[in-house]
């Protein structure tokens, strides 16, 4: 056992670390993640691009990097530091993975380029309303004729699908007993006729969400992934990479110090309120439950480089982790005191609204609301603890 | 031991709920959240036609002379219409203060227009380096003759954006945060020298920074004396935290309702999410924090009236019960209505984002443990 980093582990953190200081748009910084447009979003990501920086868990012959469990690791941690904007996860992480390991080689060949570049921006079209939790329920249904299916459906939940060129859509193909089987995924052209984005606004006031309604769209049967009915095995397989992602150490890691710093600036009774033995302990025990993530974590990926793939452990991961976020961002909202109440949503700035209160205070209870999805979505947190309960205690 | 309402008492709960519940929907509610000015003048005076704006007033002012239980039932029906007109700063608050410890002449001067609808008040007794400290106060009130010249900055000031007139807590003599030396003094907003910087709050309300620049108020603006102010004002500020309370178990009651009904219809994996035990069990907890909430609200109501030292410990206790209850019942509806729970279209975020703010509302959890510890 052993977690020291070697001297080129500590090379390798100068090395990053410099490139994203030389390298990150000066202009981002000042902008928070909701307010940043769509070429905000893939600035870094086309830097990281020129870099081959991407996607660096991806097998390099797809354009990922040989870098060991390690070295991803204090890539993670560096970009966190940083506060730089990750890659969209839909086609890095999601799709890309499901292509090189099930897509054919022209699937390949015109998928993963566009992924790397970001020309191509993916959403996920899986839950729907009337398959949420229970995503096996599905309803869209595709009709192949002749070389095209014909897709009719309703999606729901899309995440940033108003800015998505494609959509990796799970529809219903085949109705059969069993409804895992009969499910099929398939790689939609946001472009195609009859397809209908409708924004969802959420509790932060955010544009985060869409509808998507599929209306006779025609899709070429070329898009399909995999073998048709067989899609379950593929959309459990994101699935998996998608709940391993989620734990975001790094950037709890960040946000921590975010905090300790609003709290430093905060005043109660006219001294810091992070002298405050309250409030500083709150911090340690969120920063002890973050360690022992962290560590948890370490022996998932150490597990990885050893062959054996993320598990039903990964549930750990995303349970503990949307935890520990939601808990700063409520410990960061109490830590500004009144000014949690001024309310001015992305959606509603103008010229007329000028900010209220200390600069530390803006947005902190816009992103403790939105932070609430983060134990829906990705499988909630309750069904995370079902598949802990099914699959590794044996219950 | 009699905790059973008033057959009169019964008629107002039944009179405001019926109002609410006629004309003061979601899509209602909404609708005036996002107009230009964010109340509803009109609704407010209906208020004033069915007497709520008179309850907690004397007769011979032209009151009701309710109490604090009548305050409450009042408070609880506003809570699950989640109305945003100012019940709680111009009747509660500043009415209160008035009431209690206003001079006759200022009794006659305004009770009235607040009782026939025609004027709103505010209380600007937040400082920005203040946090929960009422004392916390670097406003300052000079002695000049006859007057009083105030200067400095209020933070956070809710409904100042519709108040005629703010009560103002400003120093008068002594340290930053001593006790003493603490003055309340009746400005009219109109008055040379108050700005105002006024904007939407997370919970569908509005608020304002109020900015005082060598405003001059007669001393007869001040209420009391000149050292009176920081009780009045804690006990001002105990008798909301009653209010909100109330409030409060009546957002717990809507969402805690809302939430069985949807676990009850929404189907997954074939079934009733309700089946689920584990959502069942959360809807128990959700449902035992609005029963100690619940009791803790009487408990503070009922003794709003007793000594200091028994107000305190009461207000605080209760304080801390709705916070932590209501931020519990918030977050688990949302978490069980799924990805509903979090669109603004549905009313559940709303109470979700209302039970947020009145647990910062009047100092948070922690301030209030340290003030029960302590009194
Ligand atoms: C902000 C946000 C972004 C999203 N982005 C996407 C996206 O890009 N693409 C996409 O396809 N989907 C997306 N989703 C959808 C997300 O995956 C679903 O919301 C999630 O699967 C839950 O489904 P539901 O909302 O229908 O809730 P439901 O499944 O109806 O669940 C309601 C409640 O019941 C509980 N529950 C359900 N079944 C059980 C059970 N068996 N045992 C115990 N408890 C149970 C749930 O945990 C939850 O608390 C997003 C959701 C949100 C909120
Ligand atoms: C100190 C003590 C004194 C007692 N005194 C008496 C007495 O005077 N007279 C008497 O008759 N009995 C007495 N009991 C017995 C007591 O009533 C039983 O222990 C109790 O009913 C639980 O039964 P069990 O021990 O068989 O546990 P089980 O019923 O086997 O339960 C084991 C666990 O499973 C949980 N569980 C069981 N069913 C469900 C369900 N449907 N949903 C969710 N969780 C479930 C339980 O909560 C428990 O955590 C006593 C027990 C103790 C510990």
């Amino acid at each position: 056992m052993d977690v020291d980093f070697t001297p080129e582990d500590v090379a390798f953190r100068e090395e990053v670390r410099s490139f994203i200081e030389e390298n990150y748009p000066k202009n981002l910084g000042a902008l928070e993640r909701s307010d940043m447009s769509k070429e905000d979003l893939l600035a870094w990501h086309k830097v990281l691009h020129t870099r081959g920086w991407v996607a660096p868990s991806w097998p390099v012959e797809f354009g990922g990097t040989d870098w060991t469990v390690t070295q991803r690791y204090i890539f993670n941690e560096e970009s966190a530091r940083y506060g730089t904007v990750p890659p969209m996860p839909f086609g890095v992480q999601m799709l890309g993975p499901v292509i090189y390991t099930f897509g054919n080689q022209e699937q390949k060949d015109w998928v993963l380029p566009g992924i790397l570049s970001g020309k191509d921006w993916w959403c996920q079209g899986y839950s729907e309303p009337g398959a949420g939790s229970d995503l096996a329920a599905l309803k869209t249904k595709a009709v192949l004729e002749g070389d095209e299916y014909v897709v009719n459906g309703h999606k729901i939940w899309t995440t940033l699908a108003q800015h998505a060129d494609w959509m990796f859509c799970l529809v219903r193909t085949t109705t059969s007993d069993k409804r895992q089987d009969g499910i099929s995924f398939l790689l939609i052209d946001m472009k195609t006729p009859g397809i209908t984005v409708r924004p969802i606004i959420t509790i932060d006031g955010g544009h985060e969400v869409n509808e998507v309604f599929l209306e006779d769209v025609r899709v070429p049967a070329k898009n399909l992934v995999g073998e048709q009915d067989k899609g379950w095995t593929i959309a459990k397989f994101l699935l998996g990479n998608e709940r391993s992602g989620i734990a975001g150490v790094a950037r709890s890691k960040k946000a921590i110090d975010r905090l300790r710093e609003i709290a430093r600036g905060e005043l109660e009774n006219g001294d810091p309120l992070l002298s405050s033995a309250d409030f500083s302990r709150k911090i340690a025990e969120l920063e002890v439950d973050l360690t022992a993530l962290e560590y948890t974590e370490l022996r998932t990926l150490a597990a990885e480089s050893q062959g054996q793939g993320p598990g039903p452990e990964s549930s750990i991961l995303k349970i503990k982790g949307t935890e520990i976020q939601q808990r700063i961002t409520e410990l960061t909202m109490e830590a500004v005191g009144n000014y949690a109440a001024p309310w001015v949503p992305q959606l509603d700035v103008g010229d007329n609204y000028l900010a209220i209160g200390p600069d530390q205070s803006h947005g902190v209870s816009q992103t403790y609301f939105n932070t609430r999805k983060t134990s829906i979505y990705g499988g909630s947190n309750e069904i995370q603890r079902n598949i802990i309960a099914k699959m590794v205690l044996g219950l | 031991m009699d905790f059973s309402f008033t057959e009169e008492q019964t008629l107002l709960r039944n009179m405001v709920q019926s109002f609410v519940s006629d004309n003061y929907e979601f899509d209602t509610r909404m609708k005036i959240v996002r107009s230009e000015e964010g109340m509803d003048r009109g609704i407010w005076q209906q208020f004033a036609e069915l007497g709520l704006l008179a309850a907690p007033f004397s007769e011979e002012m032209g009151g009701l002379d309710g109490g604090p239980v009548e305050t409450m039932v009042i408070m609880e029906e506003l809570g699950r219409g989640l109305v945003v007109e100012p019940y709680l700063p111009t009747i509660v608050l500043c009415g209160g203060i008035l009431n209690r410890h206003g001079s006759d002449a200022q009794k006659q001067a305004y009770l009235p227009s607040i009782i026939g609808g025609e004027a709103i008040w505010a209380l600007a007794f937040n400082e920005p380096q203040g946090r929960f400290n009422l004392a916390d106060i670097v406003t300052s009130a000079r002695a000049e003759g006859d007057d009083y010249v105030l200067n400095g900055t209020k933070a956070v000031v809710l409904g100042g954006p519709w108040a005629d007139k703010l009560i103002v807590s400003a120093r008068i003599s002594g340290d930053q945060r001593a006790r003493e030396g603490v003055g309340l003094f009746i400005v009219d907003k109109s008055a040379s020298g108050v700005s105002t910087q006024d904007y939407p709050t997370v919970d569908g309300g509005r608020a304002s920074e109020v900015t005082l620049e060598n405003v001059s108020v007669a001393a007869d603006a001040m209420i009391r004396d000149a050292n009176s102010g920081l009780g009045i004002l804690e006990e001002a500020v105990d008798h909301g935290i009653a209010a909100i309370c109330a409030e409060a178990i009546g957002h717990m009651k809507m969402l805690n309702d809302a939430t069985v009904e949807y676990c009850r219809t929404r189907k997954q994996f074939g079934v009733p999410i309700g089946s689920f035990q584990v959502l069942q069990h959360r809807m128990v907890d959700m449902f035992m924090e609005y029963e100690q909430s619940v009791s803790m609200t009487y408990m503070v109501n009922m003794k709003l009236t007793e000594d200091a030292a028994a107000r305190t410990k009461a207000a605080a206790g209760a304080k801390v019960q709705i916070g932590k209850s209501g931020r519990f019942v918030g977050q688990e509806a949302v978490q069980l209505h799924g990805g509903m729970g979090m669109t603004e279209e549905l009313n559940v975020g709303h109470f979700f984002k209302r039970l947020t703010m009145i647990d910062t509302q009047f100092g948070n959890v922690d301030h209030h443990l340290k003030r029960f510890a302590a009194a």
